[in-house]
């Protein structure tokens, strides 16, 4: 779903990524981990095309990530500190990425439609978005899951976590009278609102409360379970043990080790992911002093 | 996709109470100064001092925080389809245009309801102009600060400093040089280096509109060509065009190229 | 004896008369003087009908009457003589060599290509229906030598730039008591010339000159050696001295509009005793100058928009007790600029938006600045000495004052000093007025007005009004 190969990029003298080789695979959950300012941020912004690396290429579902914008149309990004305009309500806040989405949709099918079919992947697309358009108020698919493929949905978005987050009662609220908890909230429908087929979410959790989220969390696993491939970082070990299949870790701009945790949990013979991380990385002596950061 | 993101920009600001405030500030003022001073010029003249040192710094200042405070947004909104160069013009014109609208409105409604003389009204309306100018002119700087310097301390403070920098330094830098060199003909120069600085400008402009009298007395063949004739006001104005399009376009293009 | 009968009876008219327009006492002296030698020989400098009489006199007595009845139009004795395509003359020279003394000339409309046209006898021309002079560029229009003549109603053209004459269109030489009025003069070089011509009167006439240079160009009114002249209501635009005046004595100018006139508006050399009022100057090249005389004063007019780096509303040189109140002075690089005057009053008066309200040299003392409004000028007052001021700056109204009045008798108690550094450091440095308004010459002024080191101490005025003097 995503190939990143040879990324490099130096914040001045800092190397911040080097020569970074990683491939996300779709329909599943991986997570990216590693201490403060191995570069976990940079990678996922490089993905994003927040960071304009210095070399290397990213592909997202085979379009190169270079200044093109359409091919976020896919990704759904929730941050860990979400800000939107203070004195809009949520509901604005909503409306106007919607709004946003559908100018993007409607401009950029407009010039994809003129070029040539050499690009299929940007096509079918813009088609599907089309498509969805065309038909809007469908009832909402529930589409069974299928390997690596979200199935084609009608375009409506998705508010399933709005209602169970209960959102209603705080739509006409300014974001800036929010509390943290519900602005992660707001930012969490956000990401899920269009059905992405790539999903980023950073520290997703963090400050939320418990009931909130089991939503969230049972919210990634039905995506992961209808194809989305989720890209999660989190400080919080059994969180990433409960969710991902795939470990990805940074170590000083690094790739450090890629496993899936499975095979992490049973190289190391530890019970959980935490304990298993400690291990591989008491391996190595010039880094232990760096373990207890790493969480 | 840029007037999606003014919409909603434009929403946000204008329900925000420092804009509120930054409208009744000149609109108080303005109206105050009409209850004492009388005539709509006299008012235009007094708010000329005002317009020169508030503005100037209460755009850069505003545009900074602004920027500093929207950063996670933009974030957002990249991860979005959104092409930089939409966003930026979206932000941009979404804090540059209220403040344009706040000062104008402000300073312009009391004149309205003063019935103010067609002279007073050339005058208010060529003080309009020029803190339009000013204010588009420093929230460009400011976007250009908080684009390049992602220490928002590092930024506010230097956005401070070049503020100082162009209402006092410079003239102070001036001064010095006409006194150093006072046996050169200086007249050029002076007048180069006042058109290199947009407080300058702007205040040039204005002296223009409201101490042509004073101006007069300048003796020399240079000074009389450029405050005499339309000369100085066609060469200021379009000066302050080419110092808009400066930090526009820097900004514009620090903001293509920016790690988020 | 009978002679000095005569005298006495003239007198008592012209007395009145005297006392009315200037109240001087010092020619009550000379006027009771029974020697008639006494009065000619003064009459170049004594009041107006004083002279006139003096001069009736030696014609014939009955005449008296005949020189204070011109304004209706024609003499009781005179014949009228028409010119005009009808009347009896078709050019006025012709009428003009006809006339006898105290006849009127009826110019009817129509234009006239003469030039060079003289006037020895008392005569009264009048146009009807302004007919036209055009003089063609080929000298001057009208020449008068003879007494009490009256001219009006008529339009003078195109009197040519001369380098070696003075080409006016209506000229009096040696000829006094005459009037001027209501007549319209175009493109000429002087408009109305008046040379050793005393009494004069000169009202309502329109002068228009298009010259650009001050070289080819010549004053629109020129006295000189004139006294007792009224030049009033005139509209005078475009000339190189609107109104000139040179040795002339307790002459009158009111009412006059005096506009875009090359050098000044008004400029006035060793003329003592004169009084102008109600006169509006505005866009002279260099406003009204008033210089080398006594007694002036200067009342109700407007001087607006006088600009130029030598340019004032009213330059002062060499004047001394003199008043200047009342008037108006507006939108000028330059207010006042007193230079080696003494002694002047300058009160009630208002300085609104010039670059200097009053620019005072240290060559003037005991002048008296009273009771004006200062609002809106780039600077007040500023002087070239930093030394002890000699002059008396006192109760005026600043506006840019910041005191307080916490007696409330009007006046602040703080006092207030007029003169700011910035005004100093320009005039030193001309060129340092580009940073006029800017924040940095804002700080430098506060500075000073906090701690005055550089400023004139005594240039102060220590009772600065709280509110401006109605006016």
């Amino acid at each position: 779903m995503i190939q990143v190969s040879k990324l490099n990029k130096n914040y001045g003298t800092v190397q911040a990524l080097s020569s970074v080789d990683v491939e996300i695979e779709p329909g599943r959950i991986t997570a990216v981990l590693g201490p403060n300012g191995a570069g976990k941020t940079t990678l996922i912004k490089s993905i994003l095309g927040l960071v304009k690396p210095d070399s290397g290429v990213i592909t997202v579902d085979g379009i190169r990530v270079n200044g093109e914008s359409r091919y976020r149309e896919m990704i759904g990004y929730m941050p860990q500190l979400a800000r939107y305009p203070e004195n809009l309500t949520v509901t604005e806040i909503v409306d106007m990425i919607r709004d946003i989405r559908k100018s993007a949709s409607t401009s950029e099918g407009r010039s994809a439609s003129t070029r040539t079919d050499s690009h299929n992947s940007k096509n079918r697309t813009a088609d599907k978005f089309h498509a969805g358009e065309k038909s809007a108020g469908r009832p909402e698919n529930n589409g069974k899951p299928a390997e690596g493929q979200v199935p084609a949905h009608d375009g409506s978005p998705d508010l399933e976590i709005w209602e169970r987050f209960g959102l209603d009662s705080e739509k006409d609220k300014a974001f800036r009278t929010l509390s943290g908890g519900n602005r992660q909230k707001v930012s969490a429908v956000l990401a899920f609102l269009f059905r992405p087929r790539v999903l980023f979410l950073d520290e997703p959790t963090t400050g939320l409360d418990p009931v909130s989220s089991s939503i969230l969390k049972d919210k990634i696993l039905a995506e992961r379970d209808r194809g989305t491939t989720i890209v999660l970082t989190s400080h919080i070990m059994s969180e990433v043990q409960e969710l991902a299949e795939q470990v990805v870790y940074l170590l000083e701009g690094e790739i450090y080790f890629e496993r899936t945790v499975a095979e992490l949990l049973e190289e190391t013979g530890q019970s959980t992911l935490e304990r298993a991380i400690a291990v591989k990385l008491g391996r190595q002596p010039k880094v232990t002093a760096e373990t207890g950061a790493t969480s | 996709m840029i007037l999606k993101i003014l919409k909603y920009q434009l929403r946000d600001v204008f329900r925000s109470r420092w804009i509120i405030a930054y409208v009744l500030f000149f609109l108080v003022l303005t109206d105050v100064l009409f209850r004492f001073g009388g005539d709509g010029l006299r008012v235009a003249t007094s708010m000329m001092n005002i317009v020169l040192i508030v503005i100037p710094l209460s755009s850069i200042i505003l545009g900074a925080f602004y920027l500093y405070n929207a950063r996670e947004y933009m974030e957002l909104l990249l991860c979005h389809p959104v092409k930089r160069h939409q966003l930026f013009w979206g932000m941009f014109l979404g804090l540059a245009l209220p403040l344009v609208a706040a000062f104008a409105g402000g300073v312009m409604l009391p004149y309205l309801y003063n019935a103010a003389s067609a002279e007073a009204w050339q005058s208010a309306l060529m003080l309009v102009f020029t803190g339009s100018m000013l204010t588009v002119i420093f929230v460009a700087l400011a976007y250009y600060l908080a684009l390049r310097f992602d220490d928002r301390i590092k930024g506010l403070g230097l956005a401070l400093v070049i503020c100082l920098f162009f209402t006092i330094i410079y003239d102070g830098i001036i001064l010095f040089v006409i006194y150093m060199f006072s046996s050169y003909p200086l007249e050029k120069p002076v007048l180069v280096m006042s058109l290199l600085n947009p407080i300058d400008l702007g205040r040039i402009l204005l002296l223009l509109q409201f101490d042509i009298s004073a101006l007069m007395g300048l003796t020399g063949a240079v000074f009389r060509e450029f405050f005499g004739t339309p000369l100085g006001m066609t060469v200021s104005v379009a000066s302050l065009l080419i110092w808009l399009t400066v930090p526009v376009t820097a900004g514009f293009r620090r903001f293509l190229v920016k790690d988020f | 004896m009978h002679c000095k009968c005569n005298i006495s009876l003239g007198m008592i008219p012209a007395l009145l008369a005297a006392f009315v327009a200037g109240g001087m006492p010092a020619y009550a002296t000379h006027g009771l003087s029974p020697h008639s030698e006494i009065i000619s020989k003064n009459s170049e400098s004594i009041s107006e009908s004083a002279a006139e009489i003096t001069e009736a006199n030696v014609l014939s007595s009955p005449m008296l009457d005949e020189g204070n009845s011109i304004g209706n139009g024609s003499g009781d004795s005179g014949r009228s003589l028409t010119v005009g395509q009808r009347g009896e003359f078709t050019r006025i020279a012709d009428a003009l060599s006809a006339a006898a003394y105290g006849d009127t000339i009826r110019i009817e409309a129509g234009v006239y290509r003469e030039y060079e046209l003289l006037v020895d006898r008392q005569v009264t021309i009048l146009g009807i229906g302004r007919p036209v002079i055009d003089v063609e560029h080929r000298g001057e229009g009208i020449r008068i030598t003879a007494e009490n003549v009256h001219v009006e109603g008529l339009e003078i053209r195109n009197v040519p730039t001369s380098h070696s004459r003075d080409h006016a269109a209506i000229r009096f030489d040696r000829a006094s008591g005459g009037k001027v009025i209501d007549n319209v003069l175009d493109d000429t070089f002087f408009g109305i010339y008046l040379a050793r011509a005393h009494d004069m009167e000169i009202r309502g006439n329109r002068l228009r000159a298009y010259h650009d240079r001050e070289a080819v160009s010549a004053n629109g009114i020129h006295l000189w050696n004139s006294n007792n002249a009224v030049i009033a209501d005139n509209e005078i635009i475009g000339h190189r001295d609107g109104i000139y005046l040179e040795y002339v004595q307790e002459s009158s100018i009111t009412g006059n509009k005096v506009a875009e006139n090359i050098r000044y508006g008004l400029h006035f050399m060793f003329s003592d005793d004169c009084v102008y009022r109600d006169n509006r100057f505005e866009k002279n090249g260099a406003g009204v100058a008033v210089m080398y005389s006594r007694r002036v004063k200067m009342k109700h007019n407007l001087f607006v928009n006088n600009w130029g780096a030598s340019s004032y509303g009213l330059l002062l040189k060499e004047i001394t007790d003199s008043e200047i109140f009342e008037n108006e002075f507006s939108g000028n690089t330059i207010g006042i600029r007193s230079e080696g005057s003494d002694r002047v009053k300058k009160y009630r008066n208002s300085f609104i938006r010039n670059g200097w309200a009053i620019r005072i040299m240290a060559s003037s003392m005991d002048n008296h600045i009273t009771e004006n409004n200062f609002i809106d000028n780039a600077f007040d007052v500023s002087t070239n000495s930093r030394r002890h001021s000699r002059n008396n700056f006192e109760g005026n109204y600043w506006d840019k004052y910041s005191g307080y009045d916490l007696n409330g008798d009007g006046f602040g108690d703080v006092p207030y000093r007029p003169v700011r550094l910035f005004s100093l450091i320009v005039e030193r440095n001309p060129m340092a007025l580009m940073l006029l308004r800017s924040m940095f010459v804002q700080i430098l002024d506060l500075t000073e007005r906090v701690m005055p080191t550089i400023t004139p101490e005594t240039l102060v005025d220590e009772k600065p009004l709280m509110r401006k003097v109605a006016l």
